[in-house]
């Protein structure tokens, strides 16, 4: 085998590789307080979160992090279960954030969290279509149209098996183009007006601003899902993983304010 | 009938070429100089790979160069025939194939090109050779069936740029006559590049010395060895 | 040389043996029986020897012209070089976004199509050809490039003298010498295609059957079951060693070299 072959199949072999482990931000080294800090906290944690939360987290960090002078936040916004599958596989992660409940189960049944996650908030599905709804989209209804162009969430992850529990009860028989791996992907299609409607958190259609418009159906009460935190066990820093998760346990009306709705 | 008749000038930062060459039907003129006095550039824009800065070439009459009249043939138009110093044979096609490239280029179907090709090997003595690749050879088979590929095509003027300058010495006496049966049984001019003597005596009718772009003296090998006008002619007739 | 040769060694090699060693071999069998793996499997094969095809066909002529741009002023060559190389530094998510933009329904080009035609690139098995196209053809470009320059001068010299124009020598004597050049781009294509995930799960979106290619499926997996993701990405690594090894001996038979 040449040299160049041997290149090509190394290439192959990693790009085959890559599927298996799931993007992670390398670890964040030992901030060094430039000032010296007022609290007992310093150093600094790496947050996994759910997509739906990276609005919302970076607020709430930076007011942290004011309080706290020395300490670093530093997230990793993903897909929950891909998330959770990277810590099962022994992510250096300090804090978890799902959302979904199941998803943060597969963690805490492999004796990784550090105490009982608790429920921080609550989201809820929410239709979202391109301004001026090019799609003329009206409701559920719409996502059994093979005609229109849908996007939702694969039912792998949380936003997925969500949708499938509203289209179960409103006895709908989805015929969607695309099932995407997370929800961004779901936005970033709506958002791009390259689909005439997904499926997505109320929260994401608000934080899109005037990107997507939404449209809330009935039923969609039926599939709440809710956001569980914990701190992860091995932590090394587990006084800041504990405090970042008391924090936003303290600031749940902060979350409602960007749209979730109360745990 | 009048072979070639070349003004070549070609403009090149220190010094250039500036000279007039001319080989007579059907002989055979060696082109004889140092290393850098323009022997390769004179070959490569009588075959048009250079153009000229002022001159004209003319090849059996045909004008296929004249930068007054904005004249210039294309180097695969030209009835000209050139064998590079190294064979330069193609490496993925066998000397068969090799042979046949330029009846193909003229319009020969594959099976007519080959049969010829087959032809012309046999004739050249290298019939063995036909199926071999170019790396099976050694250096003085690859020249000789260079210089069949040249000749298949039936040029009306042969350019040779140091044929033998790639072949062991103790081998060379041998290859010089086989190019010589070859170049006896062309009917075209032929223009010898060598900086050996030895190769101008056995191949060559007259004799081109070039330094510097210039052309220091032109005749006879006997008549240039008798008076040389020059001592760098002496020396490289020496 | 040996400790730096031996730690990229490791590098290269060591992730795909933990694969191999993690692989749940007992369950490989009943994880990839499903009806998800196979239809991705042939979705990924097929696609990526359509996108390996579209980068002959479109990247050799591109390599030819880059190859003779020495005559470019050179800020134009340096420019078009880095063009052709972006797609390689592009986060492949970004790669997917650019096409949205360019192809998409309202698109640059697709929007006016989509208009006269109701047409939508997006979606389609044709629409992961193109993202794998877009993120494989530098690879082939540049091999190419690199091989048409590699190409002694002399076999064209030969050529012309024996008479053959531009044509007739590019097809005859340079395109057969930069042949091993072009096998080892497309090898690289090949597999750029065959593991892309980004770009196309961006631009295509994923459908079993339609656009779930083997990565986006092994992808899914990974939310729901780890160790399905393993046995699908062993697979995609065997099919990978697989195809290249066969692929670069049978083209390489026959260049003679």
């Amino acid at each position: 085998m040449s040299r160049r072959a041997a290149v090509a199949i190394t290439l192959a072999a990693l790009s085959a590789l890559v599927l298996a482990g799931c993007a992670q931000d390398p670890l964040p080294s030992a901030a060094a307080p430039a000032t010296p800090a007022t609290s007992a906290l310093r150093g600094s944690i790496t947050v996994d979160a759910a997509a739906s939360l990276n609005t919302v987290f970076p607020a709430l960090a930076a007011t942290f992090q004011k309080e706290h002078p020395g300490t670093t936040i530093t997230f990793d916004f993903g897909g929950s279960s891909a998330l959770a599958a990277a810590i099962v596989a022994g992510a250096p992660v300090d804090v978890f954030a799902a959302a979904s409940t199941t998803t943060m189960r597969t963690v805490s049944d492999a004796s990784l969290v550090a105490a009982k996650p608790v429920i921080v908030a609550r989201n809820e599905l929410e239709i979202a279509v391109p301004p001026g709804n090019p799609g003329r989209i009206t409701g559920l209804r719409d996502f059994a149209d093979a005609a229109k162009t849908i996007v939702v969430c694969d039912k792998a992850v949380p936003c997925g098996a969500a949708a499938t529990t509203v289209f179960a009860a409103a006895g709908i028989t989805p015929k969607p183009d695309s099932y995407e791996p997370d929800v961004t992907s779901v936005l970033t299609k709506v958002e791009a007006n390259e689909a005439d409607a997904g499926l997505v958190y109320s929260t994401d259609v608000r934080n899109a601003g005037a990107k997507v418009v939404g449209i809330r159906f009935p039923g969609a009460a039926r599939a709440v899902t809710a956001y569980p935190i914990a701190a992860i066990a091995g932590s090394r820093n587990a006084a800041l993983a504990e405090a970042w998760v008391a924090f936003v346990q303290a600031h749940e009306s902060d979350l409602q304010a960007a749209g979730f709705l109360a745990p | 009938m009048s072979g070639l008749e070349a003004a070549l000038r070609v403009d090149r930062g220190v010094f250039g070429l500036d000279a007039t060459l001319t080989v007579p039907p059907g002989h055979v003129v060696a082109l004889m100089g140092r290393n850098g006095a323009g022997k390769s550039t004179a070959v490569a824009a009588v075959a048009g790979l250079v153009p000229l800065d002022a001159g004209r070439v003319l090849v059996d009459d045909v004008v296929l160069e004249d930068t007054e009249a904005r004249v210039s043939v294309p180097p695969e138009h030209r009835p000209v025939g050139v064998v590079q110093q190294q064979a330069a044979l193609f490496p993925h096609l066998s000397v068969l194939d090799n042979v046949a490239f330029g009846l193909r280029t003229g319009g020969a179907r594959r099976g007519a090109a080959r049969d010829v090709a087959d032809r012309l090997l046999t004739a050249a003595g290298l019939a063995g050779l036909r199926d071999r690749r170019p790396s099976g050879l050694s250096g003085g088979q690859a020249a000789r069936v260079a210089l069949v590929r040249t000749l298949a095509r039936e040029p009306r003027l042969v350019l040779l740029d140091e044929p033998l300058a790639a072949v062991d010495a103790e081998l060379r006496p041998e290859l010089r006559e086989a190019i010589r049966a070859q170049l006896t049984a062309f009917s075209g001019s032929a223009l010898l590049v060598t900086h050996d003597v030895r190769d101008a005596e056995a191949l060559a009718d007259d004799v081109v010395v070039l330094d510097a772009g210039r052309v220091v003296q032109r005749g006879p090998l006997a008549a240039l060895r008798a008076a040389p006008a020059a001592p760098i002619v002496a020396s490289l007739l020496a | 040389m040996l400790v730096p040769a031996a730690i990229a060694f490791v590098l290269l090699v060591g992730p795909l043996v933990a694969l191999l060693v993690r692989a749940p071999w007992a369950r490989l069998g009943a994880l990839l029986g499903g009806d998800t793996v196979l239809p991705a499997l042939g979705l990924s094969l097929g696609t990526a020897a359509a996108s390996t095809g579209c980068c002959v066909v479109l990247g050799v002529p591109l390599a030819v012209v880059l190859s003779g741009s020495d005559g470019w002023p050179a800020p134009v060559r340096r420019v078009a070089r880095a063009l052709v190389t972006t797609p390689l530094v592009l986060p492949p998510v970004v790669g997917g976004v650019a096409l949205l933009l360019l192809l998409g329904r309202v698109g640059l080009l697709g929007g006016p199509v989509f208009r006269a035609t109701g047409f939508q690139l997006p979606y389609t098995t044709a629409s992961v050809v193109v993202a794998q196209t877009f993120v494989s053809l530098p690879f082939l470009v540049l091999g190419v490039e690199g091989a048409l320059r590699g190409v002694d001068r002399r076999f064209a010299i030969a050529a012309t003298t024996l008479g053959a124009g531009p044509w007739t020598r590019f097809v005859r004597v340079t395109l057969p010498l930069a042949a091993p050049g072009v096998a080892a781009g497309a090898v690289l294509s090949f597999a750029r295609a065959i593991g892309e995930f980004g770009a196309t799960v961006t631009f295509a979106g994923s459908l079993p059957k339609v656009t779930q290619t083997l990565p986006i499926a092994a992808y899914l997996a990974l939310n729901t079951d780890p160790d399905a993701a393993i046995a699908i990405a062993v697979v995609l690594m065997v099919v990978a060693l697989v195809v290249l090894v066969s692929l670069r001996d049978r083209w390489l038979q026959g260049i003679g070299r």
